[in-house]
């Protein structure tokens, strides 16, 4: 099995690193180039970008970002916001990212998952699910996706899109869970359980990690913890996370 | 045995993450080449063929662009060549992804899948186990930890197999044999490990 990544996360909108709660009171965080340079020599093992504000007439500036960071950083780089073709996936892997990652378009049509898995391999898809928890009868909960950054409830039960989407050939899955997004109350452990028991794909916890102690418990399930304001904050580095884990015997790159 | 860096030709034959391993390249100094011209391949010092996707699609690729040939007289005349991930693959005699598919035939043996039983695609960063300690690019990487982001692999037996890793089974990760090196894993997305690999690769 491989080391359990640690990946940075930056939100990044009209080529900015920005941060705010649950996407909202978005303040300016600098360039996400020194960003994930930075990450990048802390020993992260992945970064991801984010844009948050995708739209059309912003993806010159997303995948010039792309290509700038891919001359500077030697460590895989995915990127997701706004994928809605065969033609935005290709170009961002041609900018330089290693992996794209989709997920409104996905549930719009299914389909496109088997598409662009095609074109270079399911190890350069991730699809991104985005999930709220919801009552299902008898005193249990279910989980619902959502969509368009969260915004969108879509009716769609998470766990069976999980199956679903890995069957249609997604190399990996970027799990959020909304509940905990921007908490900092920890993983949503039941999720992580439910969703890695269902499918044989990587995946990536997301939502809520607002200590060391949470990255723990996330990676004790996932395969790879994806985080924000942890690292952003200045809270903690991703050596001293690290150090953290192993000490914990908890497999991750030295 | 060392010789001038001179310039790498990076195979663009339509697949792959092409501009990565350009990076790299030029961040370890070397004059690189990006070329789908045949004759660019004979004429370069050394060669890379990277590879993403399918090995059926890109040995298919390699051949329909007449790079596949450029690439054996290179290996022929001596002329370092390193390939990475499907450009390890496509090296091999045959593989089973899509059906099955007939690769350059450099390599003896064949490209399956990974078992079940473990998470796939293997994605991530693995350790890797020398068994080749007299290897000239690999001797170094004993234990270190490298990038992989694929589902198929050579088997650990392959001829000239030099570094293997675990996932399901032993796999080749790395194999020499006289000029012609590959890698499963991919040295532009490992970080110090993989540029200092690349750095070797353009001095030797």
């Amino acid at each position: 099995m491989p080391a359990k990544r640690i990946i940075p996360c930056l939100d990044v909108k009209a080529g900015r690193v920005v941060k705010g709660i649950k996407f909202q009171n978005l303040r300016d965080a600098g360039d996400p180039v020194e960003a994930a340079a930075r990450y990048d020599a802390q020993g992260a093992d992945e970064v991801t970008y984010l844009d948050i504000a995708a739209t059309q007439e912003n993806r010159g500036t997303l995948l010039d970002l792309v290509t700038r960071t891919a001359a500077r950083v030697f460590a895989p780089l995915t990127v997701g916001g706004g994928v809605r073709s065969e033609e935005d996936f290709v170009a961002l892997l041609h900018a330089g990212a290693d992996k794209v990652s989709v997920n409104s378009s996905a549930v719009k049509e299914p389909g496109l998952v088997d598409r662009l898995s095609r074109i270079a391999g399911a190890q350069a898809l991730v699809v991104a699910i985005d999930v709220k928890r919801r009552p299902r009868g008898a005193g249990r909960q279910e989980w619902e996706v959502h969509v368009a950054g969260g915004s969108k409830p879509t009716g769609v039960e998470g766990i069976a899109w999980a199956r679903e989407v890995a069957a249609r050939g997604a190399g990996e899955l970027l799990l959020t869970s909304m509940d905990r997004d921007g908490t900092q109350a920890g993983y949503d452990l039941e999720l992580l359980e439910e969703v890695c028991s269902a499918v044989t794909i990587p995946v990536i916890a997301s939502g809520g990690v607002g200590t060391l102690e949470h990255l723990a418990e996330g990676l004790e399930i996932a395969d790879a913890a994806l985080a924000a304001s942890i690292f952003h904050d200045g809270k903690h580095t991703v050596q001293e996370a690290k150090a953290f884990l192993l000490a914990r015997g908890i497999e991750v790159r030295p | 045995m060392s010789r001038p860096p001179g310039t790498v030709a990076l195979v663009d034959y339509g697949a792959g993450n092409l501009r990565s391993v350009e990076n790299a390249l030029r961040e370890v100094g070397a004059a690189v080449v990006v070329t789908r011209d045949p004759d660019a391949v004979r004429r370069a010092d050394r060669v890379v063929v990277p590879g993403q996707g399918s090995m059926p699609a890109c040995a298919e690729a390699m051949r329909r662009s007449g790079v596949a040939g450029a690439l054996l007289e290179a290996v022929e005349r001596g002329a370092p060549v390193l390939g990475i991930c499907v450009g390890l693959q496509i090296l091999f005699a045959e593989g089973e992804e899509g059906g099955g598919a007939r690769g350059l035939g450099l390599v003896d043996g064949r490209i399956a899948r990974l078992p079940g039983g473990v998470k796939l695609p293997h994605i991530g960063w693995s350790r890797v186990r020398l068994v080749a300690p007299g290897s000239a690019l690999f001797a170094p990487m004993d234990g270190a930890y490298v990038y992989y982001a694929h589902s198929y692999a050579a088997p650990a037996d392959a001829p000239g197999a030099a570094l293997l890793t675990h996932h399901g089974r032993d796999f080749c990760a790395a194999l020499e044999r006289g000029n012609l090196f590959a890698v499963q894993f991919h040295p532009e997305k490992s970080q110090r490990v993989g540029l200092a690999l690349l750095e070797r690769f353009v001095s030797i």
